[in-house]
């Protein structure tokens, strides 16, 4: 491969940049006390709702961006962001998927998702969020049969408020860092589930989330509380119009497995990176933390992030429970000026609680990936365990990989470990594929996925075919 | 089927192949030794598209196309196919994968469906019987923890599947076992035929004698020295490269005279 010819190949379009002819209802820029009481009431949430909030408010004011990341970026001016934009059909809210939006349904046709339940994926349930509402979920009277609630946090706050104020907070508190107390303070919607006691919900749950209004940013907050015995597997999906400003995406995810409880969280970001020179793009600022409440609860979150100007997001848990087990499989890919810092946190407390780290990063183009990651033993984790694995794959030389681990055992019974490697995508491999007859690309996106594979095979099926499409896509024939 | 001439390639401004001649015709086999250093896996490499070296004077014609400015995997899809001395290990792509993958283009480019699952399987049972393979190496990630001898089996079963026009193996008796060579002898005779032609680069005269050359060539310092046919392979075994040592100062002296 020569320079050239590489460069050519990196130059790959994003698919989803188109921009929907929505008319939207919007809160003025800016953040104050009265943007959030002006949220709140265009939600008509209860009080409690409000309070929370501006308490959060109050405690961002306090707080400053955190600088600790390897991202670089310009300082985000937070009083030139609109905080709420919701299509303006959605003022009287429409009370099933009949009547919402056909420009809106149509956004979501184009992307992959039809919310019409005819044409659904067989087995999947989805909630779409458009920049600051949910505009339907489709499957709520099917699961609703089984006793689980799934829908948007907005009418999860209204109709069930009592387990909305128990849990809401309680694995990320607004105090826990700068941008969960912002998400905190101005959430906008996002998804609820609950699943009862001792129910295996039977079908895939999704939200799949948009940006679409200019200069918005969005934030959602997604909590899912899995009760003793029960057994979900949820998985998110973003994308947003190519546009030269960057928008700011700051959410909150929050999951509770109770007594043997079963979470698996599934990520497929794909949020606009900005173009070839770096103009515009997501900053992603995410906080998703899992807790293992129960004993032998089970928590894993697999993601995939190839888009994002700024990935900033360690999915992480907390096994409080004995024998819980935490699991963390992530593909992060950074192309052109993409600059991810992802990795995971795993908190032992229960005794024999077990975790996994699997991280893959690529990096193309001039990429920056960083993996940074914690596996903290507290005293009390008798018989802890963690194995984690990091490997960094570059494509080219202007690229770069970093592996930020950093681990923390206070019990001597614990045991831990840690493997990292980094590798080129080789000049001999590629020459190898060709000489069979294939071509660069392919090639590249073989042995990409191959690289990827450990992770793929963790997301649902319909997830990872679209996974390895995404991966050849967003490369298409990076080479290096 | 392949006509070399004058054919001039260097390495990082290291120059390797000096003024090579070379005719090859379909149905027959050349084997090609000679010293290390002398330039053999250069040949190989450039023929089957390299990048990293530069072919700096002469051309080289096959099938009657200019090959040297075609990609690999063009040249690949034309029939061409190099057995590596090193096959590369590709972690997380199963053999099998990149076996169909490869099968599905080199078809697609001769015109031809590509193969459904099972057609492609029984292709491949077939084959892997002739190399005596077992199958669980189908879903191994590509030489990845292959033995020495497993790697260069597996380059022969590409080949077999593959049915290429021009086949190049490249040292693939290094490292082998006499069992192993048996075996992978057997696989290579099999796809001798009178539509196809073969490069062999070896060291030793050992894997001739299972694959039995229509011509051997000594290559000694980019260029080819000296031609004969099989004895000169059992000539060289005997005496060695010094005794061309000796003698290609005679034989560069007589060239340069006519």
């Amino acid at each position: 491969m020569s320079a050239t010819q590489l460069d050519e190949l990196i130059g790959n379009e994003y698919q989803h940049g188109f921009v929907s002819d929505v008319a939207a209802d919007s809160v003025p820029r800016g953040l104050s006390e009265d943007t959030i009481r002006l949220i709140s009431a265009h939600k008509n949430e209860p009080a409690f709702m409000l309070e929370w909030r501006l308490k959060a408010f109050r405690h961002w004011l306090t707080m400053s961006e955190p600088t600790w990341s390897t991202a670089r970026y310009p300082a985000i001016d937070y009083q030139n962001i609109i905080y709420y934009s919701a299509p303006k059909s959605m003022k009287d809210r429409p009370q099933s998927l009949a009547d919402v939006d056909p420009e809106l349904l149509r956004t979501y046709e184009k992307l992959g998702v039809p919310l019409k339940e005819s044409e659904m994926l067989a087995g999947v349930a989805v909630d779409a969020v458009f920049d600051s509402v949910s505009v339907g979920t489709t499957f709520k009277a099917k699961l609703g049969e089984l006793g689980i609630i799934f829908g948007s946090f907005s009418d999860a706050v209204r109709e069930h408020p009592d387990l909305v104020q128990q849990y809401l907070g309680s694995v990320v508190p607004y105090t826990d860092n700068f941008f969960a107390a912002l998400n905190a303070a101005v959430f906008s919607d996002g998804s609820f589930c609950y699943i009862p006691p001792g129910v295996r919900c039977p079908m895939e749950l999704s939200t799949y989330f948009r940006i679409n209004a200019k200069d918005t940013g969005q934030f959602e907050r997604t909590l899912i509380i899995a009760d003793a015995g029960a057994y979900v597997s949820y998985l998110e999906g973003c994308t947003a119009p190519m546009r030269d400003e960057n928008q700011l995406h700051a959410a909150v995810v929050e999951l509770i497995a109770l007594d043997h409880a079963r979470i698996k969280y599934s990520t497929v970001q794909n949020w606009y990176p900005g173009d070839q020179d770096g103009k515009g793009g997501i900053y992603n600022f995410v906080t998703k933390r899992g807790d293992c409440r129960g004993i032998r609860s089970h928590i894993s979150w697999t993601q995939v992030e190839t888009g994002s100007a700024i990935t900033w997001k360690y999915p992480s848990c907390i096994l409080r429970g004995d024998d819980s087990i935490g699991e963390f499989h992530s593909v992060a890919l950074t192309n052109n000026y993409q600059q991810a810092d992802t990795g995971s946190k795993m908190i032992h407390i229960g005794r024999n609680t077990r975790s996994t780290i699997i991280s893959k990063g690529i990096s193309a183009g001039h990429g920056q990936n960083a993996y940074r990651g914690l596996v903290k033993i507290l005293k009390s984790a008798e018989g802890a365990r963690n194995y984690s694995q990091c490997d960094s794959l570059l494509l080219g030389d202007q690229c770069g990989a970093h592996t930020f681990p950093y681990i923390e055992v206070k019990n001597p019974s614990a045991r831990v470990e840690h493997e990292a490697s980094t590798s080129r995508i080789g000049e001999d491999q590629l020459f190898y594929c060709q000489q069979r007859g294939i071509s660069v690309e392919d090639a590249v996106s073989m042995i990409v996925n191959g690289f990827c594979k450990e992770v793929f095979k963790e997301l649902p099926m319909e997830f990872a075919v679209e996974a390895q499409k995404l991966m050849s896509v967003s490369l298409e024939g990076t080479v290096g | 089927m392949l006509k070399i001439s004058n054919l001039h390639a260097s390495v990082e401004d290291k120059t390797i192949l000096r003024g090579l001649d070379l005719t090859v015709n379909a149905g027959e086999v050349h084997a090609i030794m000679g010293p290390n250093g002398s330039g053999k896996s250069t040949l190989a490499q450039v023929l089957a598209g390299r990048e990293t070296f530069q072919v700096t004077a002469g051309e080289v014609l096959y099938q009657g196309l200019d090959l040297l400015p075609l990609a690999p995997e063009i040249r690949a899809r034309e029939g061409i196919f190099l057995a590596f001395q090193y096959p590369v290990e590709i972690p997380g792509v199963s053999n099998v994968y990149l076996l169909k993958a490869a099968l599905n283009a080199v078809r697609q480019h001769r015109g031809l469906a590509e193969l459904d699952a099972m057609e492609f399987l029984a292709l491949i049972k077939q084959k892997m019987a002739l190399m005596e393979m077992n199958d669980d190496l189908l879903f191994r990630a590509v030489n990845e923890g292959f033995s020495g001898g497993e790697k260069k089996r597996n380059e022969i079963l590409q080949m077999a599947i593959l049915e290429p026009k021009l086949a190049i193996l490249d040292e693939t008796d290094s490292g082998l076992d006499i069992d192993a060579l048996q075996v992978v002898s057997k696989g290579i005779n099999a796809l001798r035929s009178p539509d196809r032609a073969m490069i062999l680069v070896t060291h030793y005269q050992r894997l001739l004698d299972y694959v039995v050359p229509d011509f051997v060539h000594v290559l000694s310092q980019g260029k080819i020295v000296r031609t004969g046919g099989k004895e000169l392979a059992l000539e060289l075994e005997e005496r060695g490269y010094g005794w061309l040592e000796e003698t290609a100062p005679t034989a560069a002296h007589a060239e340069a005279r006519s």
